[in-house]
């Protein structure tokens, strides 16, 4: 322990607190592992910074990107956010399924700590700074598009919410160059992670990451809500919304009622760590199984808030490339309603096995399986939209079909689950964790990755390359059904979750073949990210200005790609579902408008990053004790609010000539772009113009 | 692609039905049941399965045939891009959901009473085990044999077993995948989990709550043996020159792994319940220093 | 009337102020719907305040911990600013007097800094006791909802200080006149989580 002048400055950091430390005196293969790891954050932060001072391009990034209010470039840097966070995870993946295959009878590549260290950081990334990030940064960029706003209701409070998720994501990263994180998994169930057990930095860091992107998220649910009941175009009736908006309204519902219930966790939690409260702690009164309830009610409808989404994608992808209408409109909007509300009657089935009476345990597991039925449903309608459809088997598409096959094997597995006497022998095994990815990684991933492909156009004004595409696509899938159905089998064999290392040899083929199946996950991350590059650097051949590459059926398809910051020059009125579709028919989809009016737009904001800088500082001196950061930190965050509560002079006026100007340039390449039939869609000819639209 | 999708399928059904049986024929797996609890809940497995298949079946038989038909290369398909809506097909999409969880539903309310691991098991002279989670280990006490075991359970064949849980220090959890399981263990709380076993043999338990960096070397062995055997082994054990006073206890509830089981031959009466209840009030005041001191008052 | 017209429920400036009345639709909304996220953070607060009443260890039970009297007064103080709020919310609605709504919101914030002061010696006479967060589970969850509570109120002080200086730099145009509004839904929210709290927490404690 640290103690006097060095305490007060620097809380309990010490020269143990460094990885590279560690490793320098005592250079074994797990803390050298560690090192690394803390080397890429440190050298990934210093090239960034070198490249972005080399090119210049740090007041381009900090007036274009980092302060703006537009929702398409937050939404965009939401993305971007959990392209990174994913990477890290999955290596932590391939990590574990490397270290469980080679620590059969052995001690392994790291130690147990390590491992600890590694499911905690890769789950609680993957939920809370890939899976929110990825749905939330989508969401912000398409939904607006969709029911005609020019932005979000609070545009200012959506780059706040952007920020803090980036200070709680810095915080994650910086556990692997200082200290150490949590080991008590994404759940972070205590007693475990009292000070009576770990006393570490660990949990703290767990906690601190955690409430920060909670009251991002909890920001975030507040926004899309007022946004859609509050910005929608004329005529844009609810029932008029495409179903990714429906599922967007539902998911930030979700998000308003269920974060608070993990901020009370995390900082109840917080209270017995650091105020020697007694809400979980083994004496004094404290109970755990609170925790179990509290976290819960947030992590049911938690799972709902990552998979609704995706939903919304999937009925957009599907019945665009089926070049049908979405059978089942209103039956899969109740569906996803139905799916809303029941997420709150079911987290009790997370602990069977706590001990409640029979009668409990029942209710809660008929009212898992309840939520089956919406599910089955949306599925039949997904595949009732191709039917009659022509369906093109695009990689958007491709996604979506090995979404609906393996997420029914993974609900299947679900309602196993659901039944308790089922639930009590593989609970806690590894077939509760192939269940649960066997839902996000179809139900979350994939979709977010076919919305990723489907509107990358939209946002670039260039399609994404096919071949690479299609590569991510195989080694995606292979590499799910090689990871995740051994781990089946494996729980079913009655191995638990979170093992170190295994003594039973017959273990050894199934984890070695799950442990190819984690690289060629790995595989297909890389091939995403050559798809990206590929397609960067042929952006001319693929470019679609027009901006309706997929002859598609909804509101932001009919204007440019990329669109403006005021997305639509004159906001329509909307008689009909997939309104865009419609005004193709009747040939008006590129009419100009009669006149063009003053656009009124927010100006850019330094208070977002300023505020997550802040908060991350604040939890960064939260975690290590260090008093007078935490609390200047905490000073600064109510400063900078109050500071631009005074703030009058917050709106930009954009002419009505200039957006004339812009609009009927636009115009001009329409008319000069030829339409083509759709199953040219994925060569050069395709210029974001769909045969007979402009008529 | 078209071609991947069936691929997709039979390695699947591969996949999902021959390598995993072998598999867990040589496993202690809930599949090799040895005891009437995990025997019901692997019937339970193949039922579920089977009215699953209701559901799932359609899917996988429907999704590539519409695929197939489909598709936009196929010019003979009937296209209806308006047509998006048919009350027949509407019946059948929410009523076969809804009747499958139906049927289910019933199958689930009754199993989880019957199967509730609180109810006891029928059978005469049942025996009790008192179980404390440690780290990383199980203290087994037998409190009518007045011994105790660590991470070596013994359990006659053929008698009901009753086992009461409690942990002194994180939360945990036992399961016996060969007998059934599992239920947590909570300091201050006391579980209960009701097993047997049909036949002799040497079962694998373990603790499936994670709980630091011992937790995958925290496994036991159960061990069924026939009545008369474990009447024998009980005597044998209890005279033995190994009691669990105290200082033993205080030794063994520190953080350690156990490389060989042990056996104590007394244990004072009544030393779960004061584990358990040394962190519950108002029967006792303040604990003050390590965990386990006033367990042996 | 049409559905149109009805923009929020609630405090209102309706005829008295449509421009602003206008104006004042998301982000009204947008506060209610924060409230109402609020509000289940309080509803958890509370559960787990019934989760853990019987953990006491040994320790103070509620009946010999709470003070009723003085909680009757802090009701009475949080009551009676509720009143000078809803005043304020009349003054800016019909009077259009800046000097009045200032004083009004002024008396507010005095009644909310006496009801801090109250509350603070309240703690600081259980702390003499023995009664501190971290004897029991009981009184952790004691703490932990009636100083969520307090700390709301000490934000909804600083508010009004923000608001009274921005009343003097700006007057009334639309912001701010919008800004008083959300205020007087975070105030009269906090009191309807106090009457809870004096509910559930003191009365309940009695028994």
């Amino acid at each position: 322990m640290v103690h006097g002048a060095w305490f007060w400055l620097l809380g309990r950091i010490d020269l143990d607190s460094f990885a590279f430390v560690r490793a320098w005196r005592e250079p074994s293969l797990d803390r050298l592992i560690a090192a690394g790891a803390a080397a890429m954050v440190v050298l990934g932060a210093i090239a960034a910074f070198a490249i972005i001072t080399r090119m210049r391009k740090w007041r381009y990034l900090w007036e274009n990107w980092f302060t703006s209010l537009d929702h398409k470039k937050i939404g965009i840097l939401y993305i971007a956010l959990s392209g990174v966070m994913l990477t890290r995870a999955v290596i932590e993946a391939v990590l574990m399924r490397m270290q469980q295959a080679v620590a059969v009878n052995q001690p392994g590549i790291v130690k147990p700590e390590h491992f600890g260290e590694l499911f905690s950081t890769h789950g609680s990334i993957m939920i809370f700074f890939m899976a929110m990030p990825f749905l939330i940064g989508l969401i912000n960029y398409v939904m607006p598009l969709q029911i005609g706003a020019r932005d979000v209701a609070f545009p200012l409070l959506n780059s706040v919410s952007l920020w803090m998720t980036v200070g709680g994501a810095v915080l994650m990263m910086a556990s692997l160059v200082i200290g150490k994180f949590s080991t008590g998994g994404w759940s972070g169930y205590p007693p475990y992670t009292e000070m009576a057990f770990n006393s570490g930095v660990g949990p703290d860091y767990w906690i601190w990451a955690v409430t920060l992107s909670s009251l991002g998220t909890m920001m975030t649910g507040i926004n899309f809500a007022v946004t859609i009941y509050k910005s929608r175009a004329p005529g844009m009736h609810l029932f008029r919304m495409p179903l990714f908006c429906w599922t967007s309204l539902c998911v930030s519902i979700l998000m308003i009622f269920a974060m608070p219930p993990l901020t009370v966790a995390t900082a109840l939690l917080a209270l017995d760590r650091y105020l020697d409260f007694h809400f979980f702690t083994n004496d004094l009164g404290g109970n755990m199984m609170n925790y179990a309830n509290l976290f819960w009610l947030f992590g049911h409808p938690e799972v709902y808030i990552l998979i609704l989404p995706a939903f919304g994608v999937y009925s957009e992808v599907i019945s665009t490339f089926s070049s049908k209408r979405l059978y089942g409109y209103r039956s899969l909007v109740y569906a996803t309603m139905a799916i809303a509300v029941l997420s709150f009657t079911v987290w009790l089935h997370h602990f069977f096995t706590m001990g409640q009476n029979a009668d409990i345990n029942a209710f809660f597991g008929v009212a898992t399986m309840t939520i089956g039925i919406p599910t089955g449903v949306k599925v039949y309608d997904w595949i009732l939209t191709m039917y009659r459809g022509r369906v093109r088997f695009t990689v958007p598409m491709l996604f979506s079909i090995a979404f609906i096959v393996t997420f029914v094997i993974g609900g299947m597995s679900g309602i196993m689950l659901a039944v308790p006497p089922l639930d009590y022998v593989v609970h806690n095994t590894l077939f509760l964790v192939a269940h649960f990815h066997n839902m996000l990684i179809p139900g979350l991933l994939y979709g977010m990755i076919a919305g990723y492909q489907f509107w990358f156009p939209k946002a670039f004004g260039f399609r994404l390359d096919e071949r690479w595409g299609r590569i991510a696509f195989g080694c995606w899938v292979s590499g799910f059904y090689l990871a995740f159905m051994p781990l089946y089998v494996l729980g079913a064999m009655g191995m638990p979750r979170r093992m170190a290392g295994v003594f039973q040899s017959e273990y050894l083929p199934w984890l070695l073949v799950a442990a190819v199946g984690g690289f060629l996950v790995l595989a297909g991350l890389v091939a995403l990210f050559v798809q990206l590059w590929v397609s960067i650097r042929r952006r001319e051949e693929a470019s679609v200005p027009v901006g309706d590459p997929w002859d598609a059926r909804s509101l932001e398809w009919g204007i440019a790609a990329p669109p403006p910051e005021y997305n639509f020059a004159h906001i329509p009125d909307i008689e009909t579902r997939d309104p865009f579709y419609a005004a193709k028919e009747h040939g008006t989809a590129y009419d100009p408008p009669r006149h063009y009016d003053d656009i009124e737009m927010p100006k850019n904001s330094k208070v977002g990053p300023l505020l997550g800088i802040a908060g991350a500082a604040c939890a960064f001196g939260l975690v290590w004790y260090i008093w007078w950061l935490a609390a200047a930190a905490f000073v600064a965050i109510w400063g900078v609010v109050i500071a631009r509560s005074f703030v009058r002079d917050i709106y930009k006026t954009i002419p009505a000539a200039e957006v004339a100007r812009e609009h009927q340039r636009w115009l001009s390449q329409v008319a000069a772009a030829r339409g083509i039939p759709r199953e040219l869609e994925t060569t050069p000819a395709n210029q974001g113009l769909a045969e007979g639209a402009a008529a | 692609m078209r071609a991947g999708l069936p691929a997709g399928c039979r390695s699947l059904l591969l996949l999902l039905l021959a390598a995993p049986l072998s598999a867990c024929a040589h496993s202690p797996s809930f599949f090799q049941a040895a005891g009437p609890v995990a025997a019901e809940q692997r019937d339970l497995f193949w039922i579920v399965t089977a009215l699953l298949m209701l559901v799932v079946l359609p899917v996988f038989i429907g999704l590539p045939y519409v695929l197939w038909r489909f598709r936009q290369g196929n010019r003979q398909s009937d296209y209806r891009p308006t047509w998006d809506f048919s009350w027949k097909l509407e019946w059948l999409v929410w009523g076969v959901p809804v009747v499958v969880v139906a049927i289910l539903g019933v199958v689930l309310w009754t199993t989880t009473h019957r199967l509730d691991p609180y109810k006891r098991l029928p059978g005469k002279s049942e025996v009790r085990v008192q179980a404390v989670a440690l780290d990383w280990k199980w203290l087994f006490i037998y409190p009518d044999q007045h011994i105790a075991t660590v991470n070596r359970l013994v359990i006659p064949v053929g008698r009901p077993v009753h086992i009461d849980l409690t942990s002194d220090t994180v939360m945990q959890s036992l399961m016996i995948p060969q007998l059934g399981g599992q239920i947590y263990a909570m300091a201050g709380m006391r579980t209960q989990l009701n097993l047997k076993a049909d036949r002799p043999g040497s079962y694998f338990g373990e603790n499936t709550q994670y709980n630091g960096k011992g937790f995958h070397k925290q496994n036991f062995e159960t061990l069924a043996v026939p009545s008369a055997a474990f009447d024998a082994w009980a005597a044998q054990t209890a005279q033995g020159d190994r009691p669990l006073d105290r200082a033993t206890y205080a030794r063994l509830s520190q953080e350690s792994v156990i490389a060989r089981p042990i056996s104590f031959s007394a244990v004072p009466a009544g030393m779960f319940d004061r584990i358990m209840r040394k962190y519950m009030y108002p029967e006792h005041k303040p604990v003050s220093g390590p965990a386990g001191d006033e367990a042996m008052q | 009337m049409s559905a149109d017209e009805i923009k929020h429920a609630g405090l209102n400036l309706q005829h008295a102020d449509p421009m602003t009345h206008e104006k004042a639709g998301a982000g009204i909304f947008g506060f209610w719907v924060f409230l109402m996220s609020d509000a289940v953070l309080f509803a958890l607060l509370f559960a787990t305040y019934g989760v853990m009443l019987r953990g006491t260890a040994g320790g103070p039970v509620p009946h010999e911990v709470y003070e009723m009297k003085s909680a009757f007064i802090e009701t009475l103080i949080l009551l009676a600013s509720s009143f000078t709020f809803g005043l304020a919310s009349l003054a800016m609605k019909y009077e259009h007097k800046q000097h009045q709504l200032q004083a009004w919101l002024g008396v507010t914030l005095l009644l909310g800094l006496l009801f801090i002061g109250w509350e603070f010696h309240d703690f600081a006479s259980m702390a003499a006791k023995g009664e501190v967060p971290s004897r029991s589970g009981y009184l952790s969850a004691f703490f932990a909802l009636v100083s969520t509570h307090l700390l709301h109120v000490t934000a909804g002080c600083i508010w009004a200080v923000v608001m009274i200086a921005k009343i003097r730099t700006f007057g009334l145009d639309a912001r701010v006149k919008i800004n008083v509004l959300r205020l007087g839904l975070f105030w009269h929210f906090l009191d309807i989580i106090w009457v809870g709290i004096f509910s559930v927490v003191y009365l309940q404690g009695l028994a």
